[in-house]
């Protein structure tokens, strides 16, 4: 229970710290700490993902960023795309689903490296 | 003038597809990765719809919120959520996150992200050699 939640909050601060989203961390730290299946893992990352939408969103509005109106249109129209994905995570071996989400964490591992290498560039020119 | 109204709902029934189109995208890989799908929007935002990317980062995180609704009650019909771990995960997070906006103005993130980068290849690792 006190893993879960420390879980959480290392995934919050490198979500708020670095940009990066909550699920990206949520769905390995379920599977590798917290013994859920892959599909669970996914599943359950999904509902623990909605608060932390509905807080930086909020506070995102605050600042002037969010336009309402795509992110209504965005979000209620992706449904089809919702179903599908879903069911194919279900039909899918679970083998297939976590190489996958293992390709997923290396290119965002790149993108970090990346990101983190123009980040101090920038900061030893200055 | 007539035409007018035409023009603008004809722009606006295209944005509409597009807005469709991502959202569709950012939902198929929302639901099949467990994610909230911002790794598709994002990019598609800004190539599509000329967002500059603070707001493209925003606006994809409010429709996040929706998109990962929708996947989890799906999955849940499948009984795959664990409501209970969800929610020990979900609102420490959200606490978590406010601390690391907080730390982005006083701490160097680049280091951090080095860091980050070496855990998500340790999980990357992880998840390949337990299936």
């Amino acid at each position: 229970m006190i893993l879960a939640a420390l879980v959480g909050v290392v995934a919050g601060v490198a979500s708020g710290l670095l940009g990066i989203g909550g699920g990206i961390l949520f769905v390995p730290a379920l599977t590798i700490l917290l013994g859920h299946g892959q599909v669970e893992a996914e599943a359950t990352s999904l509902l623990a993902i909605v608060p932390v939408a509905l807080v930086g969103s909020w506070r995102q509005r605050g600042y002037g960023n969010l336009v309402v109106r795509d992110a209504a249109v965005m979000g209620v129209l992706s449904i089809a795309g919702v179903l599908a994905g879903v069911a194919l995570a279900n039909a899918l071996p679970e083998r297939v689903l976590r190489v996958g989400f293992a390709l997923l964490l290396l290119n965002m591992a790149r993108q970090l490296v990346l990101r983190g290498v123009a980040g101090r560039r920038r900061r030893l020119a200055a | 003038m007539a035409s007018r109204p035409d023009r603008t709902r004809r722009v606006g029934d295209r944005r509409t597809l597009t807005l469709a189109a991502i959202g569709t995208a950012g939902g198929l890989f929302s639901g099949l990765f467990g994610v909230g799908g911002g790794a598709v929007m994002v990019p598609l935002l800004l190539l599509w719809l000329g967002y500059e990317e603070r707001p493209a980062a925003a606006t994809s995180l409010g429709a996040i919120a929706i998109v990962s609704a929708f996947a989890a009650g799906v999955q849940a019909l499948y009984g795959n959520v664990d409501a209970g771990d969800a929610l020990l995960v979900g609102i420490p997070a959200v606490g978590g996150v406010l601390l690391g906006t907080w730390l982005q103005q006083r701490v160097a993130a680049d280091t951090i992200a080095f860091a980050f980068a070496l855990l998500l290849v340790a999980a990357a690792i992880q998840l390949a050699v337990s299936s």
